[in-house]
Formats: structure tokens, C-alpha cells, sequence
């Protein structure tokens, strides 16, 4: 009845099933409805840069650990592969392969690794890696291919808010230009001109319920910002609808609903408190309705989740939760 | 569909860990009488208590042994009849050594002056000091773990209102059921105990809050009290640490116990179903605090069980009787695995706070691999006391005290769910404790 040694360790002796590898798998099998429509709408071109943008953010952060910071590699935690996949969602689906490289190599070698590796670093890699992408390759990154054409010479086609964007500039009315627009139902499954993995609202929805529902993340960051812009697209809209779209339109189109779901909700660069995830999905939203409105981009919501990262240690520090004991003592 | 309304719980964090209640059908038997049995002076806290027996001394169960060293200590009786052995320091659950007495037993010859009879005995003699009194002459501490003397807990501080009595039968600790049985094996003795404390506190109120997963207690004490004005029962929602007394004084109430106070500054006393019924013993039956009930338990435990031990038993004594130990045991804890301590010897005796022994496989004895912090923040979601964990780890970590008490540190009521959520597998509530000492070692300077 020998047991040979005890293990001794302070309390407590159990943990709960959800470990951080779980959790990135997890976001993975999330991302996969939004996948199949990238896949379904651009063919061979999304297999091509999903698997080259996720081959590469891998390497690379393998050949960093390996080689420059000399300390075992972290690739088996999966947050590679999802810097790698959300980063080829944020690009057109025809883009070459060494944009792409470069892409993941300011992704993942600036963005995370530069700062210390997952969990040190205060920006979104996958976003840091497309805007370095889109400042530096304007004319790729914003020339996509249509929707449902699967060759890889395809039309290129412009996306609902850069239709909308140059026709206000060049005088026309929003309700002539919106009759050049595919039905908000094809927005909604994913039928239009626009980046990889975020024209799919109903594929983007299925991977936010199920994240919820395994509890990796919780409502506060997407229903703030959406609501944010729902609203506040809503009253530009009522002051004038010839000149302002619709809130539905605003929501489906661009990457409002991949920012929503996948972006602004990385652990990493959002705050720890429900409280501070309200206030910045709230600031997302408002800044992305003002770059959208306002901007010279027709899309600001890569530019609104980098702008709120920044501010997360201000908002970590003041955003707390209600403590116990904290108020005057209540006696009955 | 069951429709039923919400149940009562605690506002903040919170958990939720498969609760594994094996043995929540297992009736209470007795352990046979151990060849010998280990005493230590401390089982409680406050100052340990003075041995006033020598070696060779034959003692009787349930005469003092050691008697308390001021007002917050309290007695040490002897649980068995037999001959004082030696008296040195052992390593006891907590893995500190303090001295203990060693007891060879021979028969089980008791004091005369306890009354062993099973009869329920009703009517409540004393008066509230005497109470008070005849609980701390019995080495009544607080057996959900604490073990905190009981008659400190019931003189009140002048100028302190107490208006409510609270019963925690909550057992939120999965895998133990100890409270739990004794409250469907003693429940009347129980409701005269809580009759007592009534008296000795002079209150017109008293709560029994039992978790939802023990509903047939909630449902015995239900039918027991109907013509009992001032004690009623609530069942509350299965969430860890219900059980924790500042949670449960704000699932009952709704009253929060303030930052660093206690439960009396907010008009309330909390005792444990298990010190409940060893005060019905001592006041009614005038039997001192000699056994108690542990739960020993474990996924691969041949016999889980629930014995009645008398203090200072080894704990390989009760593994033995629920059927030896396992071959993939890789941790013994004493309590529960959320709060309980791990223990490296298995001479350890029990002691009047050891609600349980369990026995954890080795898959799940070792810690998994440690991550960086991803800044989920889960374990702010968890904390019950609204804390921000992972601050308080960093913190610690760099050793700056300061600022750990501006985040409220001290707060910590050690109830692990952060290190239990956290997805890092980080030992959040080990860097904690740490601070917590660091912040405390200056005073005793």
C-alpha cells in the first residue's frame, strides 16, 4: 500500500477545465464559420492566404524564441495561429505572398514578440501587422477581389463603404449609391466586396455565441461597441439620411462585426474589468463611427481597437469592480 | 419544467467546481477506537493551550489535558481513556510542528460528569454566561476549518449590536460532506444548539443557510422548524465560496462586513452546523469537544465514508478503514481542495478543525503548465471579494507592500478562485500569501 511520494502544494488542489490552450483552440473553432465563407465567397485565393499568413505568424514566432530570445518556443499555446488567421482575415483574399511575409513579420515580430511574447503585448499584433500592411501597400490592400469569383485573376471590386465613401466626395446621394448595393441580407451572410473573414456577419455571429457560450469571452466589449455604433450612426442618419447610411448598413459592412468579435475582444490589449471593457468597446465605437463619417478612411475600426489599446493600462487602473466590504457598513 | 424562485447567493465573483459529493449518502459511522492517539495543545487559533499532564498519567475521555492560555486559546480534553505517552512536537495538517500529547488507549472509560445517553435534551438550563462559560470549558473551537474558539465568538464587544444568528450549513467545499450529514443525522440536536447560541447572544433571529445541492437538509429543517418563530431556512444557490462567512452574511442579509471588521460589526455571528452541534453536547450533555466528523473521500477511495473520529486519531488510521489508500494517489489534503492543506505524513492525527481527508489522483496532484498572464481577466470575475488578483500577484511578486494594500490585500479571504479559474494555471493565491506575510512581519518587529 506504498504510495511512494506525496505531492505538497498549497491550496487550492483543483483547476477549472479552461486553460489558456483550450481557450486558443477554442477561438479557433470560432473562427472556422467565418473560414468556410471566405472560402465559399473567394475559393482557392482565402485557402492561399490563411495557410500562408498562419504558416508564417507560426514560424516566425518559432525562429524569434528560438533564435533571438534563446528561451523555449510558445507555439503549442495556439496564439500564433490566430494572429496568424485573423491577420489574413483583415487582408484581401489576392494579396501576394511576400506582403503577406511582411505582414507577419511586423504581426507577430513587433507586435507580440518585440514586447515579450503573448500576454506583454499592449497591441493587437493581427491589426498592428494590417495596418503596417495598408500604410505600406495601399493599392493591394484595398483592391478586392469580387465575392463568389474564384479565380485568381478576379474583378477586383470595391467594398459598400468605399463605394459609399467616394460617391459622397464626388457629389452623388447616399439613396443613389445604395442601389448599386447588394441587399442587406447578402451583407448579412457575407455576399459582398471586402477583406477575407469580415464580410460574414452570420459567420462572425456563430463564433461570438459560441465563445460565449464556452465562456472565453464575455458580452461587454461587442454589445458596447456595437451598440455604440448603432446608435450613433443611428442619429447621423436621422439628421440626414441623404447623407449619413443606415445602422444596419454600418454594422454589417466592413470589419466592425470581425473588430467586434474577434478583435476588440483579444484578452491581451483589452481591459480586465467588465466596467473597462464597457468603457472601451464604447470608445471603439465612437471612434470608428468619426473615422467612418468623418475620416479620410472609408473604414476606421482597425484604427479605433489600436487607438483604445493604448489607452487599456490608463482604463485597467481606473475601471475597477465594485469591491466587497468597500461602502459604509449596513446594519439591519 | 421546475419552476422555482431564484435562490439567494452572494452579488460578487464566485465559482462554480463539479461538486463530487460521493459520500452525501453515506450515514455517519463511528471509526473504531485507534491504538493510540496524538493531541496537539494547538488546534486552533490563538495561543496554544498548557499541558497539565505528565507522562504516565492515566487519563479518562474527556479530561482536560491542556488548558487554554488566556481568552482567545482553548481546552485540549482527551479523547481517549489510557496512559499519556510522550509528549514532544509533531507536524500536524497545518505542516507546522507543535507540541501534542500521545495517549495509549486502553478501553474507553469516560469522565463521569458526561452524560452519554442518546436522549434529545430540550430544555436549556443555563443561563447565557454560564453558556459562554460551559462552551469554552469544553474546547468548543469552529469546525468548518478556521477553527476559531466559539465562546471569543460569542462574547460580543461592548457597544456591538448582534441582531442576527446565522447557521452555516453551506459546505461549499466540494467533496465534503460532513456538515451535511450530521445535519440529517442530528438535526434536532442542531436546532437546540441554535437555541442556545440564541440565548447566549440574546437574539430573536436565526438563519440556517444550507446549499441547494443538500436540499433533503433543507427540507428535514424546513418540516423541524414550521412552529419555530425565530429560526428559519434558506436553501442558497450552489456556488463556491457560499460558505465563506462574509459571502453568506451578504447572500442572507445583504450586509457587507466592512473592510477589516468582523461579523458582529454588522450585527451578525456566524457558526458552522458542526459547532452547532458540538455546543448542544457540551451545554446539554455537558460532553467536551472530543470527535468530530470527517469526511474521508476521493475519486479512487474504495469506501468513501463519513466517520465519527475522535480528535487526535492518525489519518492513515481512517484511510485504512475506507479502504486503504489507492495506487494513483499523488496528494492527500486535509479539508476540502479548495481551502485544504496537503499533507506529507500520514501520522498526521485529526484535529477539531479536519472536516476531511481527500485523496486526489496523481493526473491531478501535480500543477499544469504555467503561461503568462493573457489578462483575461477571469480571476477579477471570480474573487468574491471584488480584488484584482493578478495586480495583487504582481505586486506581491516585486515585493511592494505599499501598493498591495492600497489594493486591498489584506482583504483575501484565501478561498483559491483565482488560482482556480486562472487559464495561465499562475499560483495567483500562492504570490498573494506571500504578500500578505510580507505586510504582516513588519508589526512583529
Amino acid at each position: 500500500m506504498s504510495t511512494g511520494l506525496l505531492t505538497v502544494s498549497p491550496s487550492p488542489h483543483i483547476h477549472s477545465e479552461l486553460t489558456v490552450p483550450q481557450i486558443m483552440r477554442g477561438v479557433i473553432i470560432a473562427l472556422v464559420p467565418a473560414v468556410l465563407m471566405s472560402v465559399y465567397n473567394f475559393g482557392w485565393g482565402a485557402i492561399y492566404v490563411i495557410g500562408l499568413a498562419v504558416g508564417f505568424c507560426v514560424g516566425i514566432e518559432y525562429l524569434i524564441a528560438k533564435y533571438l530570445l534563446q528561451r523555449p518556443h510558445s507555439i503549442y499555446d495556439g496564439s500564433a495561429i490566430i494572429t496568424g488567421m485573423l491577420l489574413a482575415f483583415n487582408v484581401p483574399s489576392n494579396l501576394p505572398w511576400y506582403m503577406i511575409l511582411i505582414g507577419s513579420l511586423v504581426a507577430i515580430g513587433i507586435g507580440k514578440m518585440s514586447f515579450g511574447g503573448l500576454g506583454n503585448n499592449p497591441f493587437n499584433p493581427a491589426l498592428v501587422g494590417r495596418v503596417f500592411l495598408l500604410l505600406s501597400f495601399p493599392v493591394a490592400m484595398t483592391s478586392w477581389p469580387k465575392a463568389g469569383d474564384w479565380s485568381l485573376d478576379a474583378v477586383t471590386s470595391a467594398t459598400p463603404l468605399g463605394i459609399v465613401k467616394d460617391g459622397l466626395r464626388s457629389g452623388e446621394s447616399l439613396p443613389t449609391l445604395m442601389q448599386q448595393m447588394p441587399s442587406y441580407s447578402d451583407f448579412f451572410f457575407g455576399f459582398q466586396g471586402g477583406s477575407l473573414g469580415e464580410m460574414s456577419a452570420f459567420a462572425l455571429v456563430i463564433g461570438l455565441i459560441y465563445m460565449l457560450y464556452r465562456k472565453i469571452i464575455t458580452w461587454h466589449i461587442p454589445v458596447s461597441m456595437l451598440l455604440t455604433i448603432a446608435i450613433m450612426t443611428g442619429i447621423f442618419w436621422w439628421i440626414d439620411p441623404t447623407r449619413y447610411a443606415d445602422p444596419v448598413f454600418h454594422l454589417l459592412t466592413g470589419g466592425v462585426m470581425l473588430g467586434a468579435v474577434f478583435m476588440a475582444t483579444d484578452y491581451v490589449t483589452s481591459p480586465f474589468t467588465h466596467r473597462g471593457m464597457i468603457i472601451f468597446g464604447v470608445g471603439i465605437g465612437v471612434l470608428t463611427v468619426l473615422i467612418r463619417l468623418f475620416g479620410n478612411y472609408p473604414e476606421g475600426v482597425s484604427f479605433a481597437i489600436l487607438i483604445m489599446n493604448a489607452f487599456v493600462p490608463m482604463i485597467n487602473r481606473y475601471a475597477k469592480e465594485p469591491r466587497y466590504g468597500a461602502g459604509k457598513p449596513k446594519q439591519g | 419544467m421546475k419552476l422555482h424562485n431564484k435562490l439567494k447567493t452572494f452579488r460578487i465573483g464566485g465559482v462554480h467546481p463539479d461538486d463530487h459529493k460521493i459520500t452525501a449518502q453515506r450515514v455517519i459511522v463511528p471509526l473504531p477506537l485507534p491504538k493510540s492517539v496524538t493531541i496537539p495543545v494547538t488546534q486552533h487559533i490563538g495561543a496554544p493551550a498548557k499541558i497539565v499532564v505528565q507522562r504516565g498519567d492515566t487519563v479518562k475521555v474527556g479530561q482536560v489535558i491542556a488548558t487554554h492560555e488566556g481568552f482567545v486559546s482553548s481546552n485540549i480534553h482527551a479523547s481517549v481513556s489510557g496512559r499519556v505517552g510522550i509528549i514532544e512536537e509533531v507536524m500536524d495538517s497545518t505542516g507546522f510542528k507543535h507540541m501534542a500529547i500521545n495517549i495509549r488507549v486502553k478501553g474507553d472509560e469516560w469522565e463521569e460528569t458526561i452524560d452519554r445517553s442518546e436522549g434529545l435534551v430540550e430544555e436549556i438550563k443555563l443561563d447565557p454566561k454560564e453558556i459562554v462559560a460551559r462552551i469554552m470549558e469544553a474546547g468548543v473551537v469552529g469546525m468548518g476549518g478556521a477553527a476559531f474558539p466559539s465562546h471569543v465568538k460569542l462574547s460580543v464587544p461592548e457597544g456591538k449590536h448582534v441582531d442576527y444568528l446565522i447557521i452555516n450549513g453551506v459546505e461549499c467545499e466540494p467533496y465534503l460532506t460532513a456538515d451535511h450529514r450530521i445535519m440529517l443525522e442530528k438535526p434536532k440536536e442542531i436546532v437546540v444548539g441554535i437555541r442556545i447560541l440564541m440565548k447566549a447572544l440574546g437574539v430573536s433571529h436565526a438563519i440556517i443557510g444550507i446549499e441547494d445541492n443538500k436540499h433533503d437538509a433543507v427540507e428535514l429543517f424546513q418540516e423541524l422548524l414550521k412552529d419555530e418563530p425565530g429560526i428559519t431556512v434558506e436553501a442558497l444557490e450552489v456556488q463556491y465560496p457560499q460558505g465563506g462567512e462574509k459571502q453568506l452574511i451578504q447572500a442572507l442579509l445583504n450586509r457587507e462586513v466592512p473592510s477589516g471588521g468582523l461579523p458582529a460589526d454588522v450585527g451578525v455571528i456566524v457558526h458552522n452546523v458542526g459547532t452547532t452541534f458540538a455546543i448542544y453536547e457540551a451545554v446539554q450533555k455537558n460532553k467536551p469537544l472530543i470527535e468530530r466528523i470527517v469526511t474521508v473521500t476521493g475519486k479512487s477511495v474504495k469506501e468513501p465514508s463519513n466517520f465519527r473520529v475522535r480528535i487526535g486519531t492518525p489519518v492513515m488510521d481512517l484511510l485504512i478503514a475506507a479502504g486503504g489508500i489507492p495506487e494513483d494517489t499523488g496528494k492527500i489534503v486535509s479539508g476540502g481542495p479548495m481551502m485544504g492543506k496537503a499533507i506529507a505524513d500520514l501520522d498526521v492525527p485529526v484535529a477539531k478543525g479536519t472536516s476531511g481527508i481527500l485523496l486526489i489522483p496523481k493526473e491531478e496532484a501535480t500543477r499544469a503548465e504555467v503561461y503568462n498572464c493573457v489578462h483575461c481577466g477571469k480571476c477579477i470575475e471570480a474573487c468574491p471579494m471584488g480584488l484584482e488578483p493578478y495586480r495583487l500577484l504582481i505586486l506581491s511578486k516585486k515585493g511592494n507592500s505599499t501598493r498591495a494594500k492600497e489594493e486591498h490585500i489584506l482583504d483575501c479571504i484565501e478561498c483559491g478562485s483565482c488560482s482556480f479559474v486562472c487559464p495561465s494555471n499562475r499560483p495567483i493565491l500562492d504570490y498573494i500569501r506571500l504578500g500578505k506575510t510580507q505586510l504582516r512581519k513588519p508589526k512583529k518587529a
